[in-house]
């Protein structure tokens, strides 16, 4: 195949040497991929749309029954209470490892020895594999034999139940999220502050301007860029996180961490309930949409805001 | 002024070691959780450093049959769908870039953005209807939603900055854009094929979702496998943990050799992304 478009190429350029320097087309560079693509990501969406008008149990033929698998939605407090349990797992999500992350950069910023080995061990927890930490995890929530608790016992504060509790389920998964996320926040927010100009830093620093105070007036504003894209791709991670609650609670205890990720599995492959998990599927798929260009508006803003002050 | 100096390198490093010590506490208590014995386990307070190592954690996974099973299916999933999307997105990241067709990459955020589970549901059912399910081929298939998109991203980013003035050069002296791009502009961007292919084998060899729903007893990977160890097979903690870390190994020791690249394709990536 690749031969014949090579010769074929070939020929045309033999033949219009003056057209010889013109940019050739790079289409079939991109076909192959464009066919996987095609395939494995829009072809899915198609379907998925397709089936959310569709009532389809595994097993019995397909009837259209236009927007009832939607209007099921509100009406089901499994759901409902699955859109809470996401947005408030979500914001913490995002905040918490936005907050530790620009404090890990900064630090990471300066140089000291073992600098390279210590950001490698540093960004592990989101490389390694999320089964297997969810996994070490539960047994560090273990109420009566985890490490956690007994590092509770160190400091005097009272045993926690964890993940067995349905009021402390989502601060726990968040504390995981958390653990294994700041790295990615840590690395973009270095790479922000590694591309800022040391001026306002040498002048702050002859007006006798303190640590904290250049973090606060210079740093801060000017990576701002860099925590949007953060936070944004935080929120996008975060919204749809599965294999960690998946592993650890499955949604538990009851359905207290059932997140909409978690209801969506259930409802596809434990009650096979494919149609109303296809609608599932693309209001989930809206809320990220939505969320992601909150995220957007609300960074335009903030661009607004600092030219507005600026001047 | 050097009380100062003294004060400020003692605050970084008590700053270093407290944001450093989260990751490194935990691995080393997985380490310890793995080479420990139920009793030691079990213990309250913690053991940290048992009096016997309990080796056999690790020979008694690394003996089970059926974990070279599970080791060969994670192998081939993970080989063949990073494989597949080198040879896809290659090419396409170097077309996308040389045609400036900044919209295509549209494409690519929505991939980012859709949640995995939503791609299952109609590829399963397309894998049952086309009789796949037994194998390891829907793993493949349906991993190239992961490592596709990946390739192609980063291989945009590095084909961008590669000079274009080099290419003109080599199409003047009658080179096919085939050419052109297997002989001067893929030798350029060796850095970015190895950004993308070790992002995209990480990535893989992490993905659990796909393989709960789409793996047969025998076409478990890792992942799932260890997961299904926690449901069935196993309650001793010495063994669980030692599993656990044998499958997220292979990308620990990733992470340290090339953390540079991982580094440099994360925030491409990231940036871009905005």
């Amino acid at each position: 195949m690749s031969t014949i478009v090579e010769q074929a190429g070939a020929a045309a350029e033999a033949a219009a040497p003056e057209r010889a320097l013109r940019p050739p087309s790079y289409w079939p560079f991109v076909v192959p991929a464009l066919v996987t693509v095609l395939a494995v990501i829009i072809f899915p969406w198609l379907f998925t749309i397709w089936m959310s008008f569709q009532e389809w149990k595994v097993g019995s033929p397909t009837t259209f029954v236009g927007l009832s698998n939607y209007l099921r939605l509100p009406a089901d407090p499994r759901f409902v209470e699955s859109v809470g349990h996401t947005l408030s797992y979500t914001a913490l999500s995002v905040l918490l490892p936005l907050v530790l992350g620009t404090l890990a950069a900064v630090v990471f910023h300066a140089r000291f020895p073992g600098r390279g080995l210590l950001r490698a061990l540093f960004i592990m927890p989101m490389m390694a594999t999320p089964v297997a930490i969810a996994l070490v995890w539960t047994m560090m929530f273990h109420p009566q034999l985890g490490i956690l608790n007994y590092l509770l016992s160190l400091v005097g504060l009272p045993p926690q139940l964890w993940v067995f509790h349905p009021g402390t389920v989502i601060p726990s998964l968040v504390l995981v999220e958390t653990w294994q996320w700041t790295p990615l926040v840590m690395l973009i927010v270095l790479g922000g502050i590694a591309s800022l100009p040391t001026e306002p830093y040498e002048s702050a620093q002859i007006d006798g301007a303190s640590t904290w105070q250049m973090f606060r007036y210079i740093t801060l504003p000017l990576i701002m860029p860099f925590l949007f894209i953060a936070a944004m791709i935080r929120a996008i991670d975060a919204i749809k996180s599965f294999d960690i609650i998946f592993a650890i609670t499955q949604g538990g205890p009851g359905s207290a961490s059932e997140t909409i990720n978690l209801y969506l599995y259930s409802v596809a492959f434990v009650y096979y309930d494919l149609g109303y998990a296809s609608a599932i599927a693309v209001v989930f798929f809206v809320l990220i949409v939505a969320l992601t260009a909150l995220l957007l508006v609300l960074r335009r803003r903030a661009q607004w805001n600092a030219l507005g002050s600026d001047t | 002024m050097s009380v100062n100096t003294l004060l400020s390198r003692i605050g970084l490093a008590v700053g270093v070691f407290l944001i450093v010590s989260p990751a490194i506490l935990f691995f080393l208590w997985m380490i310890s959780l793995s080479v420990k014995f139920e009793v030691d386990n079990a213990a309250f307070p913690p053991v940290f450093w048992p009096e016997h190592f309990a080796w056999k954690n690790y020979t008694d996974v690394l003996s089970s049959n059926r974990f070279f099973t599970y080791f060969k299916n994670s192998v081939l999933v993970t080989g063949g769908a990073t494989a597949l999307a080198m040879l896809v997105g290659v090419p396409a990241g170097y077309g996308i870039a040389r045609m400036a067709a900044h919209k295509s990459a549209i494409v690519i955020l929505i991939a980012r953005i859709t949640p995995g589970l939503s791609y299952l549901i109609p590829l399963f059912l397309l894998f049952q209807w086309l009789g796949l399910l037994g194998t390891l081929w829907p793993q493949i298939i349906i991993h190239l939603v992961v490592t596709v998109p990946i390739v192609i991203w980063i291989m945009i980013g590095y084909f961008e900055t590669t000079p274009i003035e080099l290419e003109e050069a080599a199409r003047i002296d009658g080179a096919t854009r085939w050419q052109v791009f297997r002989h001067v502009a893929l030798p350029v961007a060796k850095p970015g094929l190895a950004v993308a292919f070790i992002l995209a084998v990480i990535f893989s060899w992490n993905n659990f979702v796909f393989g709960i729903v789409l793996a047969g007893r025998e076409t478990r990977t890792l992942p799932v496998a260890v997961y299904n160890m926690i449901s069935f097979d196993q309650l001793s903690w010495g063994p669980l943990a030692a599993a656990a870390l044998i499958v997220t190994l292979p990308v620990l020791l990733l992470t340290v050799f090339a953390q540079r690249q991982i580094v440099a394709g994360l925030t491409a990536g990231a940036v871009k992304g905005g």
